[in-house]
C-alpha cells in the first residue's frame, strides 16, 4: 500500500512539472476551456434563473384577468361589470386592479405602477422596486417628483423598498394607493385597470371564459393558462437565441476536445516512448495524462463556472444584455436571484470534463501501446 | 543469460516499404561480458538491440531472458523486465527536455514506489559518481554533449539493473569523451554488470574492455568474436 501511495506521488510529481513544462501551451489551453466553461454555464445559469423568476411572478398570479377593448384596444374597465362577473357560477371572487406604465423621462426608464391593495402606506407615499432605487439612486425617506395626466407636479416620499426576493417582477415597480394612482393618470372613480378573478375549479376556467365573453361581450378574458403561453413564447424565443449561443460554444468545446483527441505532439509521443522504455507501465503514462487532463479541466471548469455565476447574478448578464432582454419585457436593469442547482452543474460537468479527460486520455493510451522503440528512434 | 533463437524483424510486413531489419538471428549473450553488436549502417544493429532489450517483439523467433522465455510475455511484464533488468543509454540520449537533471535520473524509478527521498539520494549519488552535481538542478537542454551521456549513463543506473543495454553511445562523442565513456562501462563491467552495446565507432568495438563482437551485415550475424 505504501508503495502504491509513493508511486502516486511521484506520479503526480512528474504531472505538475510536465504542466509546467508545457506553460504556454497548458496556460492558451486552459483559458479557452474557461471560456468555453464560461458561455455555456451562463447560458445555462441564465435561462434557468429566469424560468424561475417567470415561475415565481406566475405563482401569484390571478386565475382570469378581465380586460375591456374598445376597437381592439385595452380600455379602462367600468367597476359595475364586478357584479355581473361575481354572479358567474364558479368565480369565487372579482377584484379591480389599477396598474399601468410611467416612462420617468429624466431618468429614461419606464417604470410599472401599481395600486395594490392593503398598500399600508398613506396618500403621498410610494414603495419602490431595487431597480428604480439604482437609477435614481435613492433610498427610503427620499423624494421622487411625478408628472400627473393634469400637467401638474406630484411629490412622493419612498416610504419603503420592495423585497427583492425576485427582482424580475419588482425591479421597476412603484407602488402608490389607489387615490394617488388615479390622481397620477387622471382615472376617475368607478373605473379599473382590469378586473382579476378567482376560480374554485381551474378545470372550469375555458368554460367561465366563455360565460364572460357571452355575458360581457366588449371584454377579453385572459387565463393564467394563456399568461404562461405569452411567458413561455417570450422565454423560448429568447432560450432559441440562447441555445444558438449554447451551440457554438458546445462546437468550439468539440473543436477543441478533437484537437486533443486527434493527435499528440511528436515531441509528447516521444516522451511517451521514452518513459514506457525506461519501465513505465502503459496504464502509468494513462495517469499522468489523466491528471493532466483532469487538472486543466477541473481548474478551467471551476473558474468557468465562478466567472459565470458572477456574470450572470452580479453583473445581470451583462455580456448577453442586448440580446436577451427586451427593452418593453424586463427594463430598468434587474438582477437575477441567484439559483443554481446541482442537477445544472453536473449536466455542465458531464459535458465539459469528462469529455476532454478522454479526449486527452485516448491519444496517450494510443501512444503508450505502440513498442517504445518505435517512438524512441 | 540472453539467448535468441532464429530472431526474424520485419517492418511494413506486407506492404510496399517492407523492410527485414533482423533475418534469423540465433546468439547467446554471456552474463557479466561486454557485448558489442557492429556492423555498417542499416545492418541490423539497433533493433537486435531493442529486441534484446524488450522494447520492441520479434516478428518471429524467441527470446530467452535468465532461461525463461520472453518472446510472448504481455507488455505488462516486459516493462516490468525492462525496469528492472535493463538500463538503456540512448543514441539520441533521450532526456526528457524542460526537466532538471536530476528529475530525469530519477524518472525510471517514479513506478517502482520507492520513497522520494531515498530515490534522490540514490540519483544524486549517481551524479555525484558522474561528476554532475553540480548539474543536478540544471534543465538537461543546458548540458553538453558529454554531461548529457553521463546523465544519461547514470539515469540507466538507477533502478540498478543487470543489464546495460547502449545504442550508438559515442555517436554524438569526440574521441577524448568516448574513450572515457568505454572507462565508464568497463567499470560498469567490474561490477558485474552485463553490457551490451551497439556501434559501428572503432573506439568501442576495438576497445579491450570488449569480451565479444557480433558483426552484422544485411539483418544477419556475419561473425562473432
Amino acid at each position: 500500500m505504501n508503495r502504491w501511495i509513493e508511486k502516486q506521488k511521484n506520479i503526480v510529481d512528474f504531472t505538475l512539472s510536465s504542466l509546467l513544462r508545457r506553460k504556454g501551451k497548458n496556460i492558451a489551453l486552459w483559458l479557452v476551456y474557461t471560456l468555453i466553461v464560461f458561455v455555456l454555464a451562463s447560458v445555462m445559469f441564465f435561462t434557468h434563473a429566469l424560468k424561475r423568476e417567470a415561475a415565481i411572478v406566475l405563482q401569484d398570479a390571478p386565475e382570469i384577468v378581465v380586460q375591456r377593448v374598445v376597437a381592439g384596444r385595452h380600455e379602462m374597465m367600468p367597476l359595475n361589470y364586478l357584479e355581473k362577473l361575481s354572479g358567474i357560477k364558479g368565480v369565487t371572487g372579482a377584484k379591480p386592479r389599477l396598474w399601468g406604465y410611467y416612462f420617468y423621462s429624466s431618468a429614461k426608464a419606464n417604470y410599472t405602477v401599481m395600486a395594490p391593495e392593503g398598500f399600508g402606506h398613506k396618500e403621498g407615499n410610494v414603495m419602490i422596486g431595487a431597480g428604480v432605487a439604482r437609477r435614481h439612486m435613492i433610498n427610503k425617506g427620499d423624494t421622487m417628483w411625478f408628472n400627473a395626466a393634469d400637467g401638474t407636479a406630484l411629490k412622493f416620499t419612498i416610504a419603503a423598498m420592495l423585497p427583492t426576493e425576485s427582482e424580475l417582477l419588482s425591479s421597476d415597480l412603484i407602488l402608490v394607493t389607489a387615490t394617488d394612482f388615479r390622481r397620477l393618470f387622471g382615472i376617475p372613480d368607478g373605473y379599473a385597470t382590469d378586473l382579476a378573478l378567482t376560480v374554485r375549479n381551474p378545470r372550469e376556467l375555458s368554460t367561465i371564459a366563455a360565460k364572460i365573453t357571452s355575458l360581457l361581450p366588449d371584454t377579453r378574458p385572459i387565463t393564467r393558462e394563456e399568461i404562461l403561453r405569452t411567458y413561455d413564447a417570450v422565454f423560448s424565443w429568447r432560450q432559441g437565441i440562447m441555445l444558438a449561443v449554447l451551440f457554438g460554444a458546445l462546437l468550439a468545446f468539440v473543436i477543441l476536445a478533437w484537437d486533443k483527441a486527434s493527435g499528440l505532439s511528436a515531441e509528447e509521443k516521444k516522451e511517451i516512448g521514452i518513459l514506457k522504455a525506461i519501465g513505465w507501465e502503459t496504464s502509468d503514462v494513462i495517469v499522468v495524462k489523466f491528471w493532466e487532463g483532469a487538472v486543466v479541466s477541473l481548474s478551467a471548469f471551476a473558474a468557468g463556472v465562478l466567472l459565470a455565476y458572477v456574470h450572470v447574478f452580479f453583473s445581470s448578464a451583462v455580456l448577453f444584455e442586448p440580446v436577451l432582454k427586451g427593452w418593453s419585457v424586463l427594463y430598468p436593469k434587474f438582477r437575477l436571484t441567484p439559483f443554481v442547482s446541482a442537477y445544472q452543474v453536473t449536466t455542465l460537468f458531464f459535458l465539459t470534463v469528462i469529455p476532454y479527460t478522454a479526449a486527452t486520455i485516448i491519444p496517450s493510451w494510443r501512444a503508450a501501446t505502440v513498442d517504445p522503440d518505435a517512438q524512441v528512434r | 543469460m540472453l539467448k535468441l533463437s532464429d530472431v526474424r524483424k520485419v517492418f511494413n510486413a506486407g506492404k510496399p516499404n517492407e523492410c527485414i531489419a533482423v533475418d534469423g538471428v540465433s546468439l547467446s549473450i554471456e552474463p557479466g561480458k561486454i557485448t558489442a553488436f557492429t556492423g555498417p549502417s542499416g545492418s541490423g544493429k539497433t533493433t537486435l538491440l531493442t529486441l534484446a532489450g524488450c522494447m520492441a517483439r520479434p516478428t518471429s523467433g524467441r527470446i530467452w531472458l535468465d532461461g525463461r522465455e520472453i518472446t510472448s510475455l504481455p507488455e505488462r511484464f516486459l516493462t516490468e523486465i525492462r525496469r528492472e533488468t535493463f538500463g538503456f543509454i540512448f543514441q539520441q540520449f533521450n532526456l526528457i527536455k524542460g526537466l532538471t537533471t536530476l528529475e530525469n535520473v530519477m524518472l525510471p524509478a517514479y513506478p517502482t514506489g520507492k520513497k522520494f527521498s531515498a530515490l534522490r539520494k540514490r540519483a544524486l549519488e549517481l551524479l555525484d559518481l558522474f561528476g554532475l552535481a553540480q548539474k543536478a538542478t540544471a534543465q538537461v537542454e543546458w548540458l553538453s554533449g558529454g554531461e548529457a551521456q553521463r546523465a544519461a549513463t547514470a539515469r540507466a543506473l538507477i533502478n540498478d539493473p543487470k543489464v546495460i543495454i547502449a545504442d550508438e553511445p559515442t555517436a554524438h562523442l569526440d574521441s577524448h569523451l568516448s574513450n572515457e565513456f568505454m572507462e565508464i562501462v568497463q567499470g560498469l563491467n567490474r561490477q558485474g554488470k552485463t553490457v551490451i552495446l551497439a556501434s559501428h565507432d572503432p573506439i568501442v568495438h576495438e576497445s579491450d574492455a570488449v569480451t565479444t563482437i557480433v558483426m552484422m551485415r544485411d539483418g544477419k550475424v556475419e561473425r562473432v568474436t
